[in-house]
């Protein structure tokens, strides 16, 4: 198995045993959602209306709250120096574990996003165009954030500063993403249009998230 | 003199004291100059005084995109050649750009409220700003949250030159998303837009505040260079003070 590989299955592996990961950024864009209604109140139209612009904001807020577990624990017991010292580019090593926090956290935002629908009154094409929408663009929501949490993750007083750092960043996802979705839903601009660009910007965000975080990293941890 | 001499900062500080009274000098006329001019210039048939503010606003704007420019510049100094001159430029930049973002959001919002009724509509233009002074906010944080300083201005160089990046797509999908601001009338193809009563007082102001940006900008280094100074003078002391752990 090779260096990328055996990374890659240790940072599942750590998600799925120890807890506390993916399952709780869930949990919050599940409460996020809950309360909305109770901010905007119970109009089903209105709730409709806005539901892909909420599912969008509670799934962006959801995956930068876990962003801190993408190097936080590896800085504390001593991999990210073993990583750093590999032969394994760090870029790649970079972007294996960003992949692998996708996979562990922002996947399963996508996957309750259709449940969620049902509390939006989105109906079943919509809830499947939200759904795709994040599944294109939440890989670029963690390459992005994999910059700031790698310019934080040696501060002390980094935790704050990550949003700050990362929030401005994601607006063209944020717009193309929720874009897309509504040109699913009333169109009139035709789906295609704002998806592909969405898409464009999750292989824009993978090259350059990867180099700016591995940067931000050696600079970091000398 | 080559550029090598000018790199080293006491060289920096003993030729900008010599060049700083004429950069003030010049400041204070170029602004005389265009003020005496924006006063003579005719008021919009439309829009009446409330024109005038555009003679702060533009040249803030440009500014505001200008000094990010800079900042981008100077991180090849410290990235490239790991030179604190080039550090002291990024950090020093960083709060003047976030002040003329804010002053052309502000002046942008008191001839919004006279001319579109509000004072702040979520526009192309004005979202795209408004992200680009949040950036300036969080460039500056991260300054402020490192201590060592060459380390922060590394950190700083990798977030100015993702935010390099990320501009023009933030700009560019912004506008893709809504739209209601006049597009760019001075800076085109066919010429500019504007008539020359209006256009001369405006390249004065413009040069006006650049003069008023590089003044400030060199200051902000000085002061930067003898703060750290005073900073590894302290270290200093605090080390050789009796009863230290060395």
């Amino acid at each position: 198995m090779s260096a990328l590989a055996a990374l890659f299955v240790r940072e599942v592996r750590l998600a799925v045993r120890v807890g506390g990961g993916g399952g709780i950024g869930a949990l919050f864009f599940l409460i996020v959602v809950v309360l909305t209604p109770f901010a905007i109140g119970p109009d089903l139209a209105l709730l409709a209306r806005i539901g892909p612009a909420i599912l969008w904001l509670g799934a962006l807020l959801a995956s930068l709250l876990t962003l801190d577990r993408l190097l936080t624990a590896d800085l504390e017991d001593g991999s990210l120096d073993l990583i750093l010292m590999s032969d394994t580019p760090l870029e790649l090593a970079v972007a294996a574990k960003a992949f692998a926090h996708w996979i562990t956290t922002g996947l399963p935002l996508v996957v309750i996003t259709p449940l969620l629908g049902l509390l939006l009154n989105l109906d079943a094409g919509a809830s499947a165009a939200v759904a795709l929408t994040l599944f294109a663009g939440t890989p670029a929501l963690t390459f992005i954030g994999a910059i700031g949490a790698a310019l934080s993750v040696t501060l002390r007083r980094g935790g704050l500063l990550l949003a700050v750092l990362v929030l401005p960043l994601t607006v063209p996802v944020l717009i193309f993403g929720v874009a897309a979705s509504n040109a699913a839903i009333v169109g009139p601009v035709p789906f295609g249009t704002p998806f592909t660009i969405l898409c464009a910007l999750t292989l824009a965000s993978l090259v350059v998230g990867t180099f700016a975080a591995a940067a931000a990293l050696r600079q970091g941890m000398e | 003199m080559p550029i090598v001499d000018l790199a080293n900062p006491s060289r920096f500080l003993a030729l900008t004291a010599r060049l700083m009274p004429w950069l003030i000098g010049a400041t204070v006329l170029a602004f005389a100059v265009g003020l005496v001019m924006v006063k003579g210039a005719p008021d919009d048939y439309q829009q009446g005084a409330t024109v005038k503010i555009m003679f702060i606003h533009v040249p803030s704007a440009w500014l505001a995109m200008g000094i990010w420019a800079l900042m981008a510049i100077a991180t090849f100094g410290t990235l490239v050649w790991r030179h604190p001159l080039a550090d002291v430029a990024a950090k020093a930049a960083a709060p003047i750009g976030a002040a003329f973002t804010a002053l052309c959001l502000i002046t942008g919002m008191l001839w919004g409220r006279p001319m579109w009724g509000t004072y702040w509509v979520w526009d192309a233009r004005l979202t795209s700003v408004l992200v680009l002074f949040l950036m300036y906010l969080g460039v500056i944080a991260l300054w402020r949250t490192v201590e060592d300083p060459s380390r922060a201005a590394r950190a700083a160089a990798i977030l100015t030159l993702v935010g390099a990046l990320n501009l023009p797509i933030i700009k560019w999908s912004v506008d893709w998303w809504n739209t209601l601001h006049q597009p760019a009338s001075v800076v085109r193809l066919a010429g500019p837009a504007i008539h020359p009563t209006i256009l001369m007082p405006l390249l004065a102001m413009a040069v006006a505040f650049l003069l008023l940006m590089v003044t400030l900008h060199l200051a902000a280094m000085r002061n930067e260079i003898l703060r750290r100074r005073v900073r590894t003078l302290m270290l200093m002391q605090a080390q050789a003070a009796p009863g230290s752990a060395s």
